[in-house]
């Protein structure tokens, strides 16, 4: 990578993108500029004043491939009722509107953005969020239109990113402050009662005159009223739903223990005329919901829950009576004729009426290389082209293709089962259990000689079996474990994640995308040599065939001209025929060529070409293995079952098989409903599965999987919906990350018997009857304190040692 | 001894209202973005003089 760089210093690099000028170099202002794009904007921001874009981030300007899209593409922003959905706010003079804009990359990008009020002036506040790359834009909407703005945007290479789902009824964008609230609330209210409750820590309460102790113990009870009141409730709502279910949770001892607490020193101070614990009740709050916040460590820019809307355009441009018009996806009816440019995704699954079609698939499986496809065929919804213009015919609506279809399935329906108890709430219902037959066993055993000590022994037993330290040791250790997960480019959903990777037993992977790189596969011709001529009938033969080989083959051709063969057949398994000049050209397996069976001893396809029988050469093609995965496949045979679902044909079955072993499971041509049934009957079936793949044609299986792990190579960029998102680059890393899983589950179980060990000690002196308030006051923070710190360290370390050992740089 | 009562008062109403200040901290989202401050306040002021002054807005978000 540096060695590039050194040598293309000595070349042109653009002034504004910072990319290298390929042809020759368009100077302006005696600056170089790649394309009239880069130059049109530097010259907008110099005529602005605005140059100094180009000090604060050293490869500021994005590169403005825009000519070629249309001028008319923002029509739809016209619309009243477009312009109604998107906006965040709109008097009779101002409209306020948010935009995600996915450019933002620098500080030059926010500075620039910041500065919008200088291109125009009726813009007047303009902030960016960096982190969310979104802007916030205020602007004079009577003299300044929504589309105008969107247009000045993408001029200046900051397109906003306007998608389907924006137009459907917008859950507004809301952070959960309420939890902060609450846990601000209990900070202050604990820290105030520590300290009117420290003379009573240290019996110095004699020493004080008797009226002090009396305001002390009211203004204790008093900051005690918010903490009950208001920052428990969300325990005491979590509670009652679980009951009313049928169940015992974690929250239900909580709020025993809060409630016997509160109650409790209610009775003390009024009857007894005593202090009561409720800096108790502060601190255990206090520390509960800082376990909760710890919990909700959450990845801003990721999305989890995007589906096929978030990735199709919101409007397409029909072919109407009227001449072209602009319309929303929804509208899109069977048999419209639409109108996709260079660079626009197809919206539905269509026949291809007029134009040169290269579509670029990769949104759905993955493979980058784009597939040539001849009027008259179908082109599925989901392609992206990547030539001229092109007319076609829709076959079915948006929401009904090939592609779409999958999201009309039950799983997506009915989302992720909720009966999977976490380990503490299946823990929390035995333990309550345990904690009132030893609360009602010494109510029984003292009720034979007093009554008050057996009512007191009754409620101190509540109270210190609380399992503030048992409800802690879950968010704090699945609290860490996602943290060190994001540090290595895992990103999971929620801390919930966690609990179901370790549970996992199967593992299915896809195969393009995932486990193969696409663009790192190799191809070499072997034989005769290829003239101009061959070549072109060889490049005029595998354009049109959507295998993956063949993509490969077409892109090391090259730019070459493609022969006119006639009478291309495909077949399946075989490979691809055509007649040229009179003579059969074939391109295929040996076996289908007639030469027998070849076995190669690397790790490779070979297609033959023969020419009227005659066998010229072959191809060798060596898949692009990622990183890692090998070895990882190895480890995780050792964990579970592995699987493989492809939706390729199977080409590849005998070098997969011969790297990865006889015992993983291969499935090729699998369509996206069929891998959402494979894993289905393996979850009927009762395995705990975990299912990694990247396009959109896995979307379903990612969902009906107990665990769904899509892998990207940038984790801004695309993403079907999942439970969690994997850096294509540490997939080798998979087992790593699943067995620190499985260990953070016996983090939790160690911490579970370190706070049972607290409990025991408390229980102990509070049957005897022993329980004083200093008893108490230590008791409680040391037991949460300890098992804070104890999961915290534990992941740490064993995240540390899984990695040296493994040779991994984990920072 | 009685100072105490007043000391009680004044650091009650003290903590509270940073309580207070801390709330409308969070309304106005002071915490909902902690990263695009630090690059916004390098920035240099601009001397052009086509810049036309934000006009404050009646109602911020």
């Amino acid at each position: 990578m540096n060695m590039k760089e050194v040598k293309q210093k000595d070349r042109t690099l653009c002034f504004h993108c910072g990319e290298q000028c390929l042809d020759e170099s368009l100077r302006y202002d005696e600056k170089d500029f790649c394309c009239p794009g880069c130059m049109l904007v530097y010259e907008v921001l110099n005529e602005n004043g605005l140059s100094s874009y180009y000090e604060y981030g050293e490869k500021p300007g994005i590169k403005n491939d825009n000519n070629n899209k249309s001028a008319n593409r923002f029509d739809y922003l016209e619309e009243p009722e477009v312009i109604q959905k998107l906006i965040d706010f709109q008097n009779e003079k101002e409209t306020h509107i948010s935009f995600d804009i996915p450019a933002i990359h620098c500080a030059s990008c926010v500075w620039l953005l910041e500065n919008l009020h200088r291109l125009n002036s009726n813009i007047f506040e303009s902030r960016v969020d960096y982190v969310k790359k979104e802007v916030h834009i205020k602007f004079v909407h009577n003299a300044l239109s929504l589309k105008e703005l969107v247009r000045l945007l993408a001029k200046i290479g900051y397109e906003p990113s306007i998608q389907l789902d924006a137009l459907e009824e917008k859950p507004k964008r809301r952070i959960d402050r309420k939890l902060i609230y609450k846990l601000a609330v209990a900070g202050f209210c604990f820290g105030n009662m520590m300290f009117f409750s420290l003379p009573e820590y240290f019996s110095e309460v004699s020493l004080l005159e008797e009226n002090f102790r009396g305001l002390f113990v009211q203004l204790n009870l008093a900051l005690s009223l918010p903490v009950i009141f208001y920052s428990a409730t969300d325990y005491y709502r979590s509670a009652w739903y679980s009951l009313s279910s049928g169940r015992v949770n974690m929250d239900v001892p909580i709020v025993m223990g809060i409630i016997s607490l509160f109650v409790y020193s209610l009775y003390e101070v009024i009857e007894l005329g005593e202090s009561g614990y409720f800096d108790s009740i502060g601190g255990l709050l206090f520390f509960l919901l800082i376990g909760k916040y710890f919990q909700q460590k959450t990845y801003d820019r990721l999305a989890f829950d995007r589906d096929y809307k978030s990735y199709f355009p919101l409007a397409v441009t029909r072919l109407g009576n009227k001449g072209e018009e602009v319309v929303s996806l929804p509208k899109i009816k069977v048999g419209d004729t639409l109108k996709i440019r260079h660079g626009e995704l197809i919206p539905a699954d269509s026949l291809l009426l007029e134009g040169e079609a290269r579509i670029d698939y990769s949104f759905v499986t993955g493979e980058e290389v784009p597939v040539f496809v001849k009027k008259g065929s179908l082109i599925y919804a989901g392609g992206r082209q990547q030539a001229g213009a092109l007319l076609l015919n829709v076959q079915k609506a948006p929401s009904q293709g090939y592609l779409t279809d999958l999201w009309n399935q039950d799983s997506f329906q009915l989302g992720k089962p909720k009966e999977l108890e976490s380990l503490a709430n299946a823990i929390s219902g035995k333990f309550t259990l345990v904690v009132l037959m030893v609360a009602f066993g010494a109510l029984a055993f003292w009720i034979q000689t007093d009554v008050s000590v057996a009512v007191k022994t009754f409620t101190s037993v509540l109270i210190v079996a609380c399992p503030c330290a048992l409800a802690m040791s879950t968010p704090f250790t699945l609290g860490n474990t996602l943290r060190v997960f994001g540090n290595r480019k895992f990103y999971l959903k929620n801390s919930h994640v966690v609990e179901q990777l370790a549970k996992a037993d199967t593992y299915i992977f896809d195969k393009t995308g995932t486990l193969t790189d696409p663009a790192a596969a190799t191809v070499n011709y072997i034989g005769f040599c290829l003239d101009e001529e061959n070549k072109s009938v060889i490049k005029g033969m595998v354009q049109h065939s959507m295998h993956a080989l063949s993509s490969r083959i077409n892109v090391w051709l090259g730019e070459i001209k493609p022969a006119y063969v006639e009478g291309i057949g495909e077949l399946p398994g075989k490979g691809i025929e055509a007649i040229y000049n009179g003579k059969i050209v074939r391109i295929g397996s040996a076996k289908w060529l007639g030469i027998g069976n070849i076995r190669t001893k690397d790790f490779g396809n070979r297609i033959y070409i023969s020419f009227d029988g005659e066998v010229k050469g072959y191809f060798h093609i060596q898949s692009g293995l990622r990183k890692g995965v090998e070895r990882s496949m190895d480890q995780l045979k050792d964990m579970g079952q592995v699987h493989l679902l492809s939706g390729d044909q199977d080409h590849d079955r005998e070098n997969l098989q011969k790297v990865f072993g006889a015992a993983v499971e291969m499935n090729f041509n699998q369509s996206p409903k069929e891998k959402l049934q494979y894993i289905k009957s393996l979850n009927d079936r009762g395995n705990k599965t975990v299912m990694v793949g990247d396009g959109l044609n896995d979307a379903g299986a990612l969902q009906e999987s107990r665990v769904g792990i899509a892998v990207t190579s940038q984790s801004t960029h695309f993403s079907p919906a999942s439970d969690a998102i994997m850096d294509a680059d540490v997939i080798g890393q998979l087992p790593q990350f699943i067995a620190l899983a499985k260990e953070s589950r016996n983090v939790i179980k160690a911490s579970f018997v370190l706070s049972f060990l607290y409990n025991i000690v408390g229980i102990s002196l509070a049957v005897q009857g022993l329980l004083s308030p200093v008893i108490c006051a230590i008791l409680m923070p040391l037991s949460s304190i300890s098992v804070v710190v104890f999961t915290t360290v534990m992941i740490n370390y064993l995240a540390m040692r899984k990695g040296s050992k493994n040779n991994y740089s984990w920072k | 001894m009685e100072v105490i009562f007043i000391l009680i008062g004044v650091s009650l109403v003290l903590a509270s209202s940073f309580l207070f200040l801390f709330f409308r901290a969070m309304k106005k989202g002071q915490f909902d973005d902690t990263y695009t401050p630090s690059v916004r306040i390098l920035f240099d002021s601009h001397k052009n003089k086509k810049t036309v002054k934000p006009k404050p807005s009646p109602k911020t978000k």
